[in-house]
């Protein structure tokens, strides 16, 4: 055999050792919580035989706690390129069958060194957490790891996508890489994020909490908003992925990949959709799915702040996001977490070329203490600042209700809008008949003989001159008032006349945003 | 993919409408405002009750103690917000309390 032979058999021997990862026993542990290893979901991810590992041999160099004496395959995480539907992606995967995956400063820097590489090359990077949080017996090192990789998280943001996928424990400092990043994936009862775990929680406060209650993938997809997208199964997640990575560009500098166009096949008249009481709801991704390619609508934030509906589908074969209010949730108003939500939505959209078509139909901001003191005024500002800031193409269709506030927000005119239409149902008023009529006639209405029949006629009055989007057309707010069937063919010429914006914004630094 | 567990459409009210609609589970959580009662000390932080200067039927002046609350390793003094006496004190010494817990009644 000659010495090269060798070398390569010796090669494949350490591999061998590496690929173990934390050995036999800790992948059957791993596989009983019902997890796929850190190598399996790599290559679950990524196209068949794509993935190039990086940084296989790096070792750690802790001397104190008997560290000196311990051997971490890979120091715990998996770095490496491949690619998904072809596009090429950087990759982590954190393992936790090496020491529980916790995080020291070299698995930090193996995980920075492939970030670095991303945002070099122009291509997204999706890290998969599963860890226990900082190695402890590393101490400070472990800090100064997180924090290289939130500096380069913050760096990477609105330049290069960024999705974490949380399949484990990610508690502590190590949440806030995935706050940092575009898109979190989380998965139902594998999935866990606090920051403080239940242990402490009961030790401060002797309150006992689970895991699941306390930072499960629910509790993370409906009621923080931390995760935007929740599955069942962790191949149910990667297709999700995969599903976003296609629809979305590489960079900031690049535009979607086109897909061959195709029609709709949700066969439902918009007209036939929308309840012409204004009272009753309806599910506003019917007309999503009525108007785009395929009737393809990939939605993000699926749970959280259901009054809001974002996502991204293809029109004509390009990649748009879709604003959309919902009325079949809390009528459809926009309060403090779909303020949020629309506003991040809509600033991802911006950063990397992708046009806004936002479909209106609210009756306003949703009152209440608990809304005030949450900060609604601080909040609901991030969907006027979002929109406003936005310079890619911004189109607006008036469903139905659009009043007050919320008109102005939801990407009117005046925010900015490049083209602004209304169904003939649309009501474009300061606010809801009942309401206007109560302000304006309070004097006829108190001193006629029945207030009631009085307060009745003076609401059809307002409905008839008011309720309409004509007022707003005479005054050119709206560009045209449009039938329901033509709506996808104005969404195409509008899309197609738009390719070409140029719209700059005062050089700045960057603005001062209500966060 | 995950289903939102509300299916009953409700009248919800957003000004002078209402309008039918499903209600999310964060909304039907959410913590109603209640007006601050003055004659109640609550506690703004979770945290241990190391001590209690005061005893039930005391009289007690405005800024003085009235117990101790150590939370995230640093202890407060919790103070009287006017003359007063204490009423009824709900908390005892090494007792662990969560935020918003009613510690003393005053009056």
């Amino acid at each position: 055999m000659s010495s090269l032979e060798q070398d390569i058999l010796e090669l494949q021997e350490k591999r061998a050792i590496v690929e173990l990862g934390g050995g036999e026993k800790a992948i059957e542990k791993q596989k009983e919580l019902g997890k796929l290893t850190a190598r399996e979901r790599i290559v679950a991810l990524l196209d068949t035989g794509s993935f190039h590992e990086y940084d296989m041999f790096v070792e750690h160099e802790e001397r104190n706690f008997g560290m000196d004496k311990k051997v971490l395959a890979g120091d715990g995480v998996i770095t490496g390129t491949g690619s998904i539907f072809g596009s090429p992606v950087c990759i982590f995967a954190q393992d936790f069958t090496v020491m529980g995956g916790s995080l020291g400063l070299k698995h930090a820097r193996k995980i920075t060194k492939i970030m670095d590489h991303a945002l070099k090359m122009k291509i997204p990077c999706v890290g998969i957490n599963d860890s226990g949080g900082a190695r402890i017996q590393e101490g400070i090192g472990a800090l100064a790891g997180y924090g290289e990789i939130f500096y380069r998280n913050t760096m990477a943001s609105g330049v290069i996508p960024q999705i974490s996928v949380i399949l484990g424990p990610c508690a502590g400092g190590a949440v806030y890489s995935p706050a940092l990043t575009d898109f979190v994936f989380v998965v139902e009862n594998i999935s866990k994020m606090f920051i403080t775990g239940p242990n402490v929680i009961e030790s401060v406060l002797g309150e006992k909490i689970s895991q699941e209650d306390l930072g499960g993938a629910r509790v993370h997809a409906e009621i923080t908003g931390n995760a935007h997208f929740y599955a069942k199964t962790e191949q149910e997640c990667f297709e999700q992925i995969k599903t976003l990575i296609s629809l979305i560009p590489r960079n900031n500098t690049q535009k979607a990949i086109k897909a061959a166009p195709i029609a709709p096949t949700f066969r439902k008249e918009i007209a036939d959709i929308i309840p012409s009481d204004p009272k009753q709801p309806y599910d506003v991704r019917d007309i999503i799915r009525s108007l785009t390619d395929g009737s393809g609508f990939l939605e993000v934030h699926e749970l959280f702040a259901p009054n809001i509906v974002v996502g991204f589908a293809r029109i004509d074969g390009e990649t748009i996001g879709f604003v959309a209010n919902q009325p079949l949730y809390l009528a459809g108003v926009l309060d403090c977490d779909a303020s949020d939500k629309a506003a991040r939505f809509i600033r991802y959209c911006d950063s990397f070329n992708i046009p806004i078509v936002t479909l209106e139909d609210m009756p306003g901001y949703l009152p209440g203490v608990d809304q005030e003191h949450a900060g609604v005024i601080r909040h609901g500002a991030k969907v006027l600042y979002a929109y406003s800031e936005a310079t890619v193409p911004k189109i607006t269709v008036i469903l139905r209700k659009a009043y007050g506030g919320g008109y102005i927000a939801m990407n009117s005119r005046h925010l900015g809008a490049d083209f602004v239409f209304a169904l003939p149902s649309a009501e474009i008023a300061v606010m809801g008949p009942e309401g206007a009529a109560n302000i304006i006639f309070a004097k006829e209405i108190k001193e006629a003989a029945d207030p009631n029949a009085m307060r009745a006629e003076k609401v059809k009055e307002y409905v008839d001159k008011f309720a309409n989007p004509f007022v707003a057309a005479s005054k050119g707010y709206i560009d045209a008032v449009v039938e329901p069937a033509e709506i996808r063919s104005q969404l195409l010429h509008a899309l197609e006349l738009a390719k070409m914006k140029d719209d700059q914004r005062p050089a700045k630094k960057h603005g001062i945003p209500p966060f | 993919m995950a289903e939102i567990n509300n299916t009953e459409l409700v009248d919800f009210a957003v000004t002078a409408r209402k309008y039918k609609t499903l209600l999310t589970t964060k909304y039907l959580q959410r913590k109603v405002w209640t007006e601050p009662n003055p004659q109640e000390i609550i506690s703004y932080i979770p945290g241990t009750i190391v001590k209690i200067f005061v005893t039930e039927g005391q009289s007690v002046k405005k800024g003085e103690a009235l117990l101790l609350l150590e939370a995230m390793k640093m202890q407060n003094r919790v103070k009287m917000p006017f003359d007063g006496t204490v009423r009824k004190i709900n908390v005892g010494e090494g007792d662990k309390i969560a935020k918003n817990t009613l510690l003393i009644e005053i009056a």
